[in-house]
C-alpha cells in the first residue's frame, strides 16, 4: 500500500493540515469516529480493488483519447441511420450555451438563485407550444419513449379506463418500453395497418375502438418513415368513443407539416433530439407531452409545468412551479407516476435552436428534408430489384428500402457498405419480418446531392 | 374592508402559570390571583392581532367590551369596534356564548379566540360553527386542534385565510372532564367540530396551500377500503371529519361526531354507543371498525370514540381494525407515536406496537402506537 | 491606498460579500428580434434534386400540410447568444456557488476534463446503431465503467440505460415484479417497503410498477425501527427500497438485519445509493444483503446536472437477477465488445438505446482520474466537512438537527429552524431565500416534512474550509437577522435576479401561464 498522501485537486480539504485542522474541530481522532454507526463486518477491509488511477490530467486525456479513438464517426462515414436518433447540423450556439458552466451545473435552486434556469425552460416549452400550437408543454423527460409510456397513463388516469390502441408499425424498443410501463395495469391492443398506405387500418380500429378505451396513439410520420394521412379519421373515432388521441411526431416537421392538435389530438408528445442535440450514442434524447390547458390535463402531467407569473415589483415577473401539488415531489405516492432529474439541458438547448431557425428555418429545414428523402427514394427505386414504394404514400426523413428481389441480406449489404465507409440504414428485417429483407434509410438537411448519389453509386456497385 | 370578530377569554390560562391545572370554575381563579397568577390571554391575543398591523386600513374588528377583547385589540393599536356589553369583571362562558351569537350576525370573516378547551367549546356550543373560527392558545391544557400552535402563527393564518390563501379544515373540538381530571382520572368527550383555517406550509412547507390534495388523499382512502370492503361484513365508523369525508366518497352518509355502523351500504346504526354496538357483533361476526386520528393529539381510542368499548375492541380483533390518516395529519404529530387509551390497560396492550395506517390508494404508513 | 485584503475582514473574521446576482431585466425571447430576422441559415437543397423532384409536398393531404407558420421568434445570431448568456448569467451553478445547500442532490466539482472530454467528436459523431465494430471506444467506456461499479457495490451486473435516478428506482421496481411473476407469485406479493427519509421516487415508482406502498416511520431517534418492518412485512412482500444512509444524513445500522428479514419473507431488496458519496469504498450493498441497487452518475460521479439532467441511474443486480435486466448489456468477449440482447427475461427496454453515454464518460474518467484511494479520500472528506458544518450550523442560534443527538452523521444533515420559527415567527423556506441575497441555495426538504422547519445540506468533498465557513457564515448572518428584524427576512430576497413572485396564480387554472401563448391569451384577463 502507498504512504503517499495525495493531495487531490478535486478534493480541496484532502491536503493534510487543513484535514487536521477540521478533525481536531470536531473533536475528532480520525475519519473513523464518523463511521462508528456501519458495523464492522460491512467495513471493507482495505482499498477497492480499481484499477491505478491517472491522478495528472494530461495522462487521464491521453488514456481517455486512446479509447475513444477507437470509433468510428458519422463524421468520418457516410451515416443514413436514423430509427429514433438523428443526425441533423447542432448550430455552434447550442453547443455554446449548453457548455456554459451556469447552466450545465445548476440543479435545483429557488425561482430567485435559478431565475436564469426557469426562464430558459420556460422558454423552450413557449417555443415548442408555438411549433404543436399547444398551450401546455412539460419541462422534458428522459426521452421520447418516456413521453409516449407517460402520455399512455395519462389517458388512463383521464379517462379511467384501462386499455389502449397502438399501431403495429411501432418500433418494437419502443413497444418494448411501453408494454414495460403499461401492462401489468393496462391492456395493450395492437391495431393493424393498411398494406397499402401503412397507415392505420381505419375498418380493423372501428372494429377494435369499444368505450373501454383509454386512448388511441398512433405516430407521425411513423417509425417507419411514412406520414399517417388519416389522422382526422382517426381522431374522430377515437373521440366518438371518449378515447383520448395521442400523436408522437417528430419535431423538425413541424415547420412543413400541420401540428397533431390540428386535426384532434389530445395529447402531442416525441423526442426533441433533432432540435440541437448531437446523436452521442443515443445520448442526446429528451422527451416532450404537450395537451391543451385544460385542468384535466394539467393536473396529469408528472413533470414540472413552469408557469410566467408577476413579482411584487411591478413590471418585473418571475417563475414558477405550476400545480406542485400534483407531482411525486410534493406528493410522494400519490403523485403522478414520479418527477426526478431527467433532460433539462437538451430542453435549453432546443429552446435555442428553435430561436436560433425561427419561422422560416423550420419551414426550410423540413422542405428540405422532403426533398432530398423523395430525391433519394427516386434514386435508389431506380437500381435493380430495389423497391423504395413499399408504402405509397409520402414520407418524411426516412424511408423503408426492400432488398427481397436482390437476393441479398441487408445484413449483408450493410456489410459491405461499411467497407466503403457508410453507414445503411437500420436492418427491420428481425423486427418486421413481414417486411422482408428492409432496411430504414434516413436523410436529412446534412447529405449533400452528392451525399446521396454517392449511395446509391456504391449500392449498385453493392449489389452487382 | 374585511371584518373579522375577537372574544377573549380573560382568564384562560391563568392556573398554568402558577402551577394549578385548569383555570374553569370560580374557586380556582381565586386560588390562582392567590398566588399571584395575572392573566395573559389577553396578551396573547394582541401578539396574534399585531401580525395583522398591515392591513389595518382594511380590516374591521368586532370585540367585546373591557377585557373580553377591547383591550387586547387597543393594545394591538387598531381601533377596536365595540359590540354588545358584559355585566360584570368577572365573565363567564355564558359571557363567551352571548357574544358569539351576536357576532354570527355581523357578517365575520372569521371569528378569533384566546382561551383554552373551555373557550373552544363555548364557543362551538353557541353555533361557532357555523363561521370560520381560530383559536389563539392561551390556555395551560389544549386538547381541542381548532387552536394555533402559537399567537404569531394564529395571525399568520388569519391574514392567508383573509388573502384567500388558506383553507378551511374541520378541526376537533375537545373537552376535558374537569372533575374527573382533578381526581387524577384523564378523560375528555368530542364535543364538535369547529371550521379552522388551514395553511399546508405550516405542516408541509408547500408552495401554496391548495385542498385538492386533502381530498385526494381521502379520496384515495376510500378507494382502498372499497376495494376491500366485502357484502356481509359490517363497518363501523368512527367519527371525525376524515371518516365523515371518507363514507360519503363511499356514497354512505355520516354524522361527524358520533359512531356509525353500516352494512352492505346501508346505515344500520346512527351514533350508536356501546351496548349498541355489542348488539351488532353479536349477530353478526364479521366486523371491521374504521378509526382515525382524533384531536392534533394522535388518539386513535379513548378521546371521542369511547363508544367503540375495550369489549367492542377485543370481540372484533385488531386484525380487523383499519386505521386512516391523510399524511398531512400523520405529520402533523412530528414523529410522536399514537396513542391508545380505552381504559382497559390489557386491551391498550395488545393495540400497541406498529399498525399500518392507510394513507392512500395502496398506500400506507407502519406508525407506532402507545398506551 | 489601504490594504484591499486586510478590508476583507474584521476582528479576524471574513466579510460577507456584497453580492448582487446578476440582473439583466431580460425580455422574454418572444418579445426580442424582428421580422424576417434570420439566426442561423439552412443548407439549400441542390437545383439537381430540386428539378427531379419537383413538388416535394405532392401526395401529402392538404390538411397535414401546414398553414400558418409556427410564432417562434425572429432573432440575429447575436442577439440570441447574447440573451442566453444573460439568462445563464442568471443560474447559480456549482461552477459559481457553494453549493453546499442543495442537500441530498451532492452538488460537487464536475471536473471541466470530463466535459471536454465527452464533447469529442469521437462521442458526439456516433450513431447508436452504427456497426459494433465501428463503436469499440464507447462499448469499452460502458464496460468498464460496468466493472468499476461492481467493485465498489459487489454487485454482479449493471446498466446504464435509465435515464437517472428515478428511472433507477423504476427499473429496480420492474425487476423485482418480473422476478415474482417468474415464481409464480406477483398476483401475492404485491407489496413494496420503503421509509419516510428515502427518496419520494422510491414510493412513486413502486405505485407505478403496480406495487401497493408501506412506507414505516422512525423510531424517535430517527432510525428506521426493525419493529415498524416487522410488523410490514409478510408473505404480500415483494420487496424493500430503501436509501442508507437517509436523507438525514444517519446511517441504520440494523440494515443487515432489515435485509435478513425481508428475504426470509421471500421478498428482494434494493439500495438507493442517492447517499453513496459518503461511503464510496467504506461499505457496499452486497455485504449488506441488497439484490439490486442503483447509483446517481450525476450525484457521487460528478456527472454535471445540467439544471435537471441529462443523467444516468446505472442500475445493478445479482447474479440470480441478471436475466431481467433491461436489454441490451455490453459484453466482452475477450476479443471486442458487443451489445448482448440474449437476457432471457428481460424487463425490455426502458429507454432508446443504452442511455446517456457522455454522462457514462464522465463518470468513468472522474473515477479514473481518482482511483480506490481518491475514492475513499472522496467519502472521508465529504462527511468530514458535513460534520464540521454540522459543528457550525448547531452553534447558530435557532437551529437544531432532530436526531440521533450527539452523534455523527455521515455525509448531510435534515436541520430543524423549529426553535427560530417559535421565536421569530421566520420560517425555513423564508430563510432560504434570503440566503439567495447571499449566493447560495438552501434547500427545505422533500413532502412531506417530517422534520419541520427543514433545511438539508451536504457539503460533499468539492468545497474547502473557507468555503464552508462562508457559507455557515451567511446562514448564521441570515437567522440573525431573522431574530433582529424578521420583516426584512420574510420579504427577501432582494439581491437576487428578481423579488417576491406571487405563488398563488400557479395553482389557479384560470390563471396559471405555463407557456408565452397562454399568458398571451390569459393576461388581459388576470386583474394587475
Amino acid at each position: 500500500m502507498s504512504f503517499k498522501k495525495v493531495v487531490y485537486p478535486y478534493i480541496p480539504n484532502s491536503e493534510p493540515g487543513v484535514k487536521a485542522q477540521m478533525l481536531k474541530e470536531v473533536n475528532a481522532s480520525s475519519v473513523d469516529e464518523f463511521y462508528r454507526d456501519i458495523p464492522s463486518e460491512l467495513r471493507i477491509n482495505g482499498q477497492l480493488n480499481l484499477p491505478p488511477p491517472f491522478t495528472s490530467e494530461y495522462s487521464l486525456r491521453r488514456h481517455i483519447e486512446k479509447i475513444l479513438g477507437k470509433n468510428k464517426t458519422a463524421r468520418q462515414y457516410l451515416n443514413f441511420l436514423g430509427a429514433g436518433c438523428y443526425q441533423h447540423h447542432v448550430p455552434a450556439v447550442c453547443d455554446e450555451i449548453n457548455s456554459r458552466g451556469e447552466f450545465l451545473t445548476a440543479y435545483a435552486g429557488e425561482p430567485y438563485d435559478d431565475h436564469g434556469r426557469f426562464q430558459s425552460l420556460f422558454e423552450y416549452t413557449s417555443m415548442m407550444a408555438e411549433l404543436l400550437e399547444m398551450d401546455v408543454v412539460n419541462v422534458p423527460t428522459y426521452d421520447g419513449f418516456q413521453a409516449a409510456a407517460t402520455a399512455l397513463r395519462m389517458a388512463c388516469r383521464i379517462t379511467n379506463r384501462n386499455k389502449v390502441l397502438l399501431p403495429e408499425t411501432l418500433g418494437r424498443d419502443l413497444l418494448s418500453k411501453i408494454q414495460d410501463y403499461l401492462k401489468f395495469d393496462v391492456e395493450i391492443i395492437m391495431v393493424k395497418h393498411d398494406p397499402l398506405t401503412g397507415g392505420m387500418d381505419l375498418h380493423h380500429l372501428e372494429v377494435s375502438l369499444t368505450q373501454d378505451y383509454a386512448a388511441v396513439f398512433f405516430e407521425n410520420p411513423s417509425y417507419l418513415g411514412f406520414l399517417e394521412l388519416k389522422g382526422i379519421e382517426i381522431t374522430d373515432m377515437a373521440h366518438d368513443h371518449g378515447a383520448v388521441c395521442i400523436v408522437s411526431v417528430d419535431p423538425i416537421s413541424l415547420g412543413v407539416l400541420e401540428p397533431p392538435v390540428k386535426y384532434g389530438a389530445d395529447i402531442v408528445v416525441g423526442d426533441i433530439q433533432p432540435l440541437g442535440m448531437h446523436m452521442q450514442y443515443g445520448g442526446g434524447q429528451a422527451g416532450f407531452i404537450a395537451s391543451r390547458d385544460e385542468e384535466k390535463y394539467v393536473m396529469q402531467y408528472p413533470s414540472r409545468l413552469f408557469g410566467i407569473v408577476p413579482t411584487r415589483v411591478k413590471g418585473e415577473y418571475g417563475f414558477g412551479d405550476v400545480a406542485y401539488e400534483r407531482t411525486s415531489f410534493a406528493k410522494r405516492e400519490e403523485g403522478n407516476e414520479w418527477v426526478g432529474t431527467a433532460a433539462a439541458l437538451w430542453g435549453i438547448t432546443a429552446g435555442v435552436y428553435l430561436a436560433l431557425m425561427g419561422p422560416q428555418g423550420m419551414r426550410e429545414i423540413g422542405e428540405g428534408i422532403l426533398y432530398r428523402s423523395k430525391y433519394a427514394q427516386q434514386e435508389l427505386g431506380k437500381l435493380t430489384n430495389v423497391n423504395t414504394g413499399m408504402f405509397q404514400v409520402p414520407h418524411f426523413k426516412e424511408l423503408i428500402v426492400n432488398f427481397d428481389q436482390t437476393g441479398k441480406t441487408v445484413a449483408d449489404i450493410n456489410h459491405r457498405l461499411l467497407e466503403r465507409n457508410i453507414f445503411g440504414g437500420k436492418d427491420l428485417s428481425h423486427d418486421f419480418q413481414w417486411l422482408g429483407e428492409s432496411a430504414l434509410f434516413c436523410f436529412t438537411e446534412i447529405h449533400t446531392k452528392e451525399d446521396i448519389d454517392q449511395l446509391v453509386t456504391t449500392l449498385k456497385e453493392v449489389l452487382a | 374592508m374585511k371584518r373579522i370578530g375577537l372574544i377573549v377569554n380573560p382568564i384562560a390560562g391563568l392556573g398554568g402559570r402558577v402551577g394549578l391545572k385548569g383555570s374553569d370554575g370560580l374557586e380556582i381563579q381565586q386560588r390562582a390571583f392567590e398566588l399571584g397568577a395575572r392573566p395573559h390571554a389577553s396578551d396573547r391575543a394582541t401578539e396574534a392581532l399585531k401580525c395583522l398591523l398591515s392591513m389595518k386600513s382594511d380590516l374591521d374588528i368586532l370585540t367585546c367590551p373591557g377585557n373580553m377583547g377591547e383591550i387586547a385589540v387597543r393594545q394591538a393599536g387598531f381601533l377596536p369596534n365595540v359590540v354588545g356589553n358584559i355585566l360584570s369583571d368577572h365573565t363567564t362562558a355564558e359571557d363567551t356564548k352571548r357574544a358569539v351569537k351576536e357576532f354570527l350576525n355581523k357578517d365575520l370573516s372569521l371569528l378569533l379566540f384566546t382561551g383554552g378547551d373551555g373557550t373552544a367549546r363555548d364557543i362551538y356550543a353557541a353555533g361557532g360553527s357555523e363561521i370560520p373560527t381560530l383559536g389563539i392558545p392561551a390556555g395551560v391544557k389544549i386538547y381541542s386542534a381548532v387552536y394555533a400552535i402559537h399567537p404569531r402563527a394564529a395571525g399568520e393564518l388569519v391574514m392567508a385565510y383573509l388573502r384567500e390563501e388558506a383553507v378551511l379544515n374541520l378541526a376537533e373540538v375537545m373537552d376535558v372532564d374537569e372533575e374527573e381530571f382533578r381526581k387524577g382520572r384523564v378523560s375528555s368527550k368530542l364535543y364538535g367540530f369547529l371550521k379552522v383555517p388551514y395553511l399546508q406550509r405550516f405542516v408541509q412547507g408547500a408552495k401554496a396551500a391548495s385542498p385538492k390534495s386533502l381530498f385526494s388523499a381521502l379520496e384515495g382512502i376510500a378507494k382502498n377500503l372499497f376495494e376491500r370492503m366485502s357484502p356481509g361484513t359490517i363497518y363501523i365508523f368512527g367519527p371525525g371529519s376524515s371518516t365523515q369525508l371518507i363514507a360519503k366518497y363511499l356514497g354512505m352518509k355520516k354524522n361527524l361526531l358520533g359512531v356509525d355502523a353500516y352494512l352492505d351500504g346501508r346505515l344500520i346504526a346512527s351514533d350508536a354507543n356501546e351496548s349498541t354496538l355489542l348488539g351488532l357483533l353479536l349477530n353478526n361476526p364479521a366486523v371491521e371498525i374504521i378509526v382515525t386520528l382524533i384531536g392534533g393529539q394522535g388518539c386513535i381510542f379513548g378521546r371521542g370514540n369511547q363508544q367503540i368499548s375495550p369489549q367492542v375492541i377485543s370481540k372484533v380483533g385488531k386484525k380487523n381494525i383499519l386505521v386512516v390518516s391523510t399524511p398531512e395529519k400523520l405529520n402533523a404529530l412530528k414523529g410522536h407515536p399514537l396513542w391508545v387509551d380505552t381504559g382497559d390497560y390489557e386491551v391498550d396492550k395488545i393495540l400497541c406496537g406498529y399498525i399500518p395506517i392507510i394513507t392512500g390508494y395502496k398506500e400506507y404508513v407502519m406508525y407506532k402506537v402507545t398506551a | 491606498m489601504n490594504n484591499i485584503t486586510a478590508e476583507r475582514y474584521t476582528d479576524g473574521k471574513p466579510n460577507l460579500r456584497r453580492f448582487h446576482q446578476a440582473c439583466w431585466d431580460e425580455p422574454i425571447i418572444f418579445e426580442l428580434g424582428q421580422p424576417g430576422q434570420r439566426g442561423i441559415l439552412v443548407p439549400e437543397v441542390e437545383e439537381g434534386i430540386k428539378s427531379q423532384v419537383g413538388d416535394p409536398f405532392k401526395g401529402i393531404s392538404d390538411s397535414l400540410l401546414r398553414k400558418d407558420p409556427p410564432e417562434l421568434p425572429e432573432i440575429s445570431q447575436p442577439a440570441v447568444l447574447r440573451h442566453y448568456v444573460h439568462i445563464s448569467q442568471e443560474t447559480l451553478g456549482v461552477d459559481c456557488n457553494i453549493d453546499v445547500g442543495q442537500g441530498t442532490c451532492t452538488m460537487k466539482y464536475s471536473p471541466k476534463i470530463n466535459d471536454q472530454l465527452a464533447r469529442m467528436t469521437e462521442l458526439t459523431e456516433l450513431h447508436p446503431l452504427q456497426d459494433e465494430t465501428t463503436v469499440q471506444g464507447i462499448l469499452e467506456i460502458f464496460w468498464r465503467f460496468e466493472q468499476i461499479l461492481k467493485e465498489i457495490s459487489g454487485l454482479d451486473r449493471f446498466t446504464m440505460q435509465p435515464g437517472a435516478g428515478s428511472a433507477a428506482i423504476y427499473t429496480n421496481a420492474s425487476i423485482i415484479r418480473a422476478y415474482h411473476a417468474s415464481m409464480g407469485e406477483l398476483d401475492r406479493r404485491d407489496e413494496i417497503i420503503t421509509t419516510i427519509f428515502s427518496h419520494p421516487s422510491d414510493a412513486a415508482c413502486a405505485k407505478v410498477a403496480g406495487f401497493k406502498v408501506i412506507t414505516l416511520y422512525p423510531n424517535e431517534d430517527g432510525y428506521p425501527d426493525i419493529e415498524a418492518l416487522k410488523a410490514a412485512i409478510s408473505d404480500r412482500t415483494a420487496g424493500l427500497l430503501i436509501t442508507n444512509p437517509e436523507d438525514t444524513g444517519i446511517y441504520n445500522p440494523k440494515i443487515t438485519e432489515f435485509t435478513r428479514l425481508v428475504h426470509a419473507a421471500g421478498g428482494l431488496c434494493s439500495y438507493d445509493q442517492a447517499n453513496a458519496n459518503g461511503i464510496l469504498g467504506i461499505t457496499r450493498a452486497r455485504e449488506a444483503g441488497f439484490d439490486l441497487c442503483h447509483f446517481n452518475l450525476h450525484k457521487t460521479f460528478s456527472t454535471p446536472h445540467g439544471c435537471g439532467g441529462p443523467a444516468v441511474g446505472a442500475t445493478g443486480v445479482t447474479k440470480e437477477l441478471i436475466p431481467f435486466l433491461p436489454v441490451p448489456l455490453v459484453d466482452f468477449d475477450g476479443e471486442k465488445y458487443y451489445l448482448n440482447y440474449d437476457i432471457p427475461n428481460s424487463i425490455g427496454k426502458i429507454r432508446p438505446f443504452y442511455g446517456v453515454a457522455p454522462a457514462v464518460l464522465k463518470a468513468y474518467a472522474w473515477v479514473m482520474a481518482l482511483g480506490a484511494e481518491g475514492l475513499r479520500e472522496v467519502a472521508e472528506i465529504a462527511v468530514l466537512n458535513n460534520n464540521y458544518l454540522l459543528k457550525k450550523i448547531l452553534a447558530i442560534r435557532g437551529a437544531s438537527a432532530p436526531y440521533a443527538k450527539g452523534k455523527r452523521r455521515i455525509e448531510q444533515v435534515r436541520y430543524s429552524w423549529e426553535k427560530l420559527y417559535e421565536e421569530t415567527g421566520v420560517h425555513s423556506d423564508e430563510l432560504g431565500i434570503r440566503a439567495a441575497d447571499f449566493g447560495v441555495h438552501y434547500w427545505t426538504s422533500h413532502h412531506p416534512y417530517v422534520v419541520p422547519e427543514p433545511c438539508t445540506l451536504e457539503p460533499t468533498e468539492s468545497y474547502s474550509k473557507e468555503e464552508l465557513d462562508e457559507y455557515a457564515a451567511i446562514i448564521e448572518n441570515v437567522a440573525n437577522e431573522a431574530y433582529a428584524d424578521p420583516e426584512l427576512v420574510k420579504n427577501a430576497p432582494y439581491n437576487s435576479t428578481v423579488h417576491t413572485i406571487d405563488h398563488y396564480p400557479l395553482d389557479d387554472p384560470q390563471q396559471w401561464c405555463i407557456t408565452w401563448r397562454a399568458y398571451k391569451r390569459k393576461a388581459q384577463q388576470i386583474p394587475a
